[in-house]
């Protein structure tokens, strides 16, 4: 009875497999050792690094993506009892936001990678080593050129000048208890305002038309007047190196990207991205030899154009579109990690009560 | 197969559905729930905060009575709109009309954005009409944003499962009855609302659970100052790591899906109404009176507004460039563009994680037609053992249900901790997905084939087997091509649930082997133009997969149907 449309089914499945390419089972030796390496959904690395990673160490990379960052730091805790064989050998993208669970878990083994003297000291918050810097990236507001252009209105130059009434209805902001952009932001104004006061200056945000969506997605390509989807708002929240991704994923070739970042001191938030060796794994060696990979020129240069963040090798170079629009702000707003571990839940309340009900 | 007399057979029905859901359901959450409360029976329960609970529960069911409502309001009409009136475009509308149950939210906030954005359509021509400097309409961030997203996503349902029950109700009966004097409102509320109720209220119960249980149209349209049960239960456990609340949060969204799934089946005592069969052909006429033509205009007008234009106004942005470079005013170009299509072939990062779209495409049917044979397959052993259930197992029927009540965030970390060996997830297609699409699809299924079994006479079972036919020989002769249009209408659902499902599908899919979905929030997630246009593209992608896979599957005919 299903015979009329289950061959045409058939067809179509098969038709479709020979588009795939051929990336599966090309290593050479036998039987190569393998590594598995958890990530976040947002990693990635180019094809032909990874051919030559593997076949330079005669070892096989799985790659997990395990959710947002947080879905994936929790799917590790989850999975690495005592008694559990954890689920890889390497977790990628540990952000300094989350460091301080990862650590309080006891999730890694300590190892201090091959030239990680070249790393400045800045980056390296685990005394331990337990967890090493690969990448970094600053969460700014981005702005749209033109609407600034076409209205001649200047830029502000701190975060407080967003409370001024020449800047009404104009930003829109991610909520930080569901977007991690968004809650970079709230630590930016938690450093430069101080506890007592970041809140008094969000209300005098809110007082002159603040807008907050839930996610990066919504904010950037809903209400931001910049990007593609046109929304009401020329002033977002997102990152340094945005301004690149428009120029580089433009549709057509452009001379300057559509939108830049406000950069001056104290407005933007840096992101820094860890890996670490997982606890209880069988292939420490590998491992090793991964972690030293992340901080090879190889690896720190591949990084720019598949995830928009920056190296923390200071010698790795950047590529061309990179340098032409994106700025990295000569000084960032930080805050002691231990103090946002403590803090953190409760200023996301503070600042969900007084902005959101 | 009437099998009231042999319980043991009964019982043999129930095991396959009742041990997948043991071990693919109640095993991961009794496992995730263990690890998440054993800390807190040993330390008190003083991390509950009652407001926490009672303030997203509150605004969780008041949202969902909301949406429910206006689906019904829209979705029955709809029904009756396709199960008996014949006009031009009445096929293809209802495909259509299929189409925004596998739409990912995030794509959907785009379609809305563009169409009653600040800057969309609605509001665009607003503003030319009557000379206005500031958009009128507002609604994204606001509850009827919610609603309407609700209605649209959730119409389709009522339409499915309402329609497939009306087209086999006979109109004879109606008619009959109207001979013997009855009004027309006297005659439906008779004779075909009391054949119909147990399919409204499946469906009703269906649509209040997915608005009960909805996640990304709050987060996404509905705007950070509404939380749901389980946008809260997704914000305790990713972003502040307190396992114990969210695991307490989605106990109590199980319980009150076990409360109301309960309360429905106690109204839902069927009556076994035997309604004589007709074929679908039969039921359809071309609308004659006024008040016919009126309703059939009227309709076919709200459904165009509500459904078409969405999809359409999505459509058209992929083919469409505008302005491409806002840098630079003098250099405009607005226009047809194939551009999108074209560069979703290539990989211009050169990334291990890219996948052409026809590999894409290739996956997620993989998965979905996975999901069709195993839910179809659960659904009719469950509906069968439910129809020839005595008071035994008549309880055990919401224990079905649950899994529509279960968050995702909470059911996907159970599933992570129980089957994180292989071979559950190894391989390019771990088997595990297509397991967690049949957990969401297995509802359906039972309630649209459970309602067109009862509807079988007795009477043609039994002339059957006083011919001394077989059961199986009964079934294939008498069930199967009564339950033929209810079998094809899972099918069709599970296909689409399936297909367009994110979640279970981000959490598990193997990187290299993503599928539309996943590919779409990959472009979706960096900014520039032409990821944007990709994004949408691939949104088209899926639209078209999703629209030829339920045509074909409406195709399927048993031989000789037509002599029925």
């Amino acid at each position: 009875m299903f015979k009329k449309v289950f061959p045409i089914l058939f067809v179509l499945i098969f038709g479709l497999s020979a588009c795939q390419p051929a990336t599966q089972n090309q290593g050479s030796s036998e039987n190569p050792r393998e590594l598995t390496i958890m990530t976040h959904d947002s990693f990635s690395i180019s094809a032909e690094l990874v051919s030559k990673y593997e076949a330079d160490h005669q070892v096989k990379l799985t790659f997990i993506q395990g959710g947002d960052a947080g879905s994936a730091l929790n799917r590790l805790v989850l999975t690495s009892g005592e008694n559990n064989m954890p689920e890889a050998d390497v977790f990628y993208g540990l952000d300094n936001t989350f460091l301080s669970r990862g650590l309080e878990q006891d999730l890694f083994e300590p190892y201090q990678a091959e030239n990680s003297d070249a790393i400045p000291e800045n980056f390296k918050l685990d005394p331990e080593n337990r967890v090493t810097p690969i990448d970094f990236g600053d969460v700014c507001i981005n702005y749209d050129k033109a609407w600034f252009a076409d209205n001649n209105l200047e830029l502000p130059t701190s975060l407080k000048d967003l409370a001024n009434p020449m800047y009404r209805n104009l930003l829109v902001v991610e909520n930080p208890a569901t977007s991690s952009p968004g809650l970079s932001f709230l630590m930016a104004t938690i450093a430069e305002f101080g506890e007592n006061g970041y809140l008094d200056f969000w209300q005098s945000l809110n007082d002159n038309g603040l807008t907050v969506v839930s996610d990066w997605e919504t904010a950037y390509y809903t209400n931001f007047s910049g990007s593609s989807g046109k929304g009401p708002q020329p002033m977002v929240v997102s990152y340094a190196s945005s301004p690149a991704a428009e120029l580089i994923y433009a549709e057509t070739e452009l001379s300057e990207s559509p939108t830049g970042s406000l950069v001056a001191p104290g407005m933007c938030w840096r992101q820094i991205e860890f890996a670490g060796i997982l606890k209880n794994t069988a292939n420490r060696d590998l491992a090793e030899d991964f972690i030293d990979f992340l901080l090879s020129r190889d690896f720190q240069e591949d990084m720019p154009m598949q995830m928009f963040v920056y190296p923390v090798l200071p010698e790795a170079t950047l590529p061309e579109g990179f340098v032409r629009a994106s700025q990295i702000p000569e000084s960032v707003a930080t805050l002691d990690s231990a103090l946002i571990a403590e803090r953190r839940d409760l200023w996301v309340n503070d600042w969900t009560n007084l902005i959101l009900k | 197969m009437n099998l009231k007399r042999s319980k043991s057979l009964v019982w043999l029905l129930w095991l396959i559905p009742l041990a997948f859901l043991l071990v693919f359901f109640y095993q991961p959450l009794l496992a995730i729930f263990r690890q998440v409360f054993s800390e807190r029976f040993s330390q008190g329960w003083q991390f509950i905060s009652w407001p926490q609970i009672t303030k997203p529960l509150g605004f969780t069911l008041w949202q969902a009575l909301l949406s429910t409502f206006f689906t019904l309001l829209i979705g029955l009409p709809a029904a009756y709109l396709f199960a008996r009136f014949d006009f031009p475009g009445r096929k293809t509308l209802r495909s259509i009309s299929l189409l925004p149950f596998i739409l990912p939210t995030v794509v959907v906030a785009t379609a809305f954005n563009s169409l009653i954005g600040p800057k969309g359509w609605l509001n665009l021509i607003l503003m030319n009409l009557f000379n206005l400097n500031n958009p009128p309409v507002n609604l994204l961030n606001s509850i009827p944003a919610i609603v309407l997203a609700h209605v649209f996503f959730n119409t389709s349902i009522v339409i499915r499962m309402v329609g497939n029950s009306l087209s086999r109700l006979n109109p004879h009966y109606d008619e009959a009855a109207r001979v013997l004097n009855a009004s027309p409102w006297q005659a439906f509320r008779e004779v075909s609302l009391p054949l119909l109720l147990p399919s409204i209220l499946g469906a009703s119960l269906l649509v209040f659970l997915f608005d009960f249980t909805s996640f990304g149209v709050v987060l996404m349209l509905g705007g950070p100052q509404f939380a749901t049960l389980e946008v809260e239960i997704y914000n305790q456990a990713m972003n502040r790591f307190n396992l114990p609340m969210a695991g307490l949060l989605s106990v109590v969204q199980l319980a009150f899906t076990l409360l109301i799934t309960t309360i429905q089946n106690r109204l839902n005592k069927p009556r076994f109404g035997k309604a004589a069969l007709s074929s679908e052909t039969k039921t359809l006429k071309k609308p004659k009176t006024k008040w016919q033509r009126f309703f059939v205009v009227f309709m076919v007008i709200i459904l165009i507004i509500l459904f078409v234009s969405p999809i359409l106004s999505l459509v058209s942005r992929s083919l469409v460039t505008f302005e491409a470079a806002r840098g630079e005013r003098g250099n405009v170009e607005t226009g047809f563009t194939l551009r999108y299509y074209t560069e979703l072939f290539k990989n211009t990062s050169g990334s291990i994680f890219y996948a052409n779209p026809l590999a894409a495409i290739r996956n997620s049917l993989v998965y979905s037609l996975l999901t069709m044979l195993i839910a179809t397959t659960l659904g009719l052993l469950t509906a069968y053992a439910l129809y020839n259930s005595n008071k035994a197992n008549r309880w055990l029927e919401p224990l079905f249900m649950l899994p529509l009540g279960a968050s995702p965030v909470i059911l996907g970390l159970g599933f992570l901790i129980s089957f994180n060996q292989p071979p559950w997830t190894s391989g390019p297609y771990p088997i595990l997905i297509p397991i967690a699409h049949s957990l969401i699809a297995l509802p359906f299924v039972v309630r649209t084939i459970l309602p067109a079994l009862q509807s079988i006479p007795n009477s043609l079972r039994e002339a059957a087997s006083v011919m001394s036919a077989k059961p199986f020989r009964v079934f294939l002769e008498v069930d199967l091509p009564i339950l033929l249009r209810a079998i094809i209408v899972s099918l069709a659902f599970s296909f689409t649930i399936s297909l367009g499902e994110f979640g279970a599908s981000s959490f598990l899919a193997n990187a290299r082997t993503p599928t539309i979905p996943v590919t779409i929030f990959r472009y979706l997630s960096h900014p520039g133009a032409l990821n944007y246009g990709q994004a949408l593209a691939m949104s088209t992608l899926l639209l078209i997969t999703s629209a030829l896979g339920s045509l074909l599957i409406e195709k399927i005919r048993l031989p000789g149907e037509e002599l029925f």
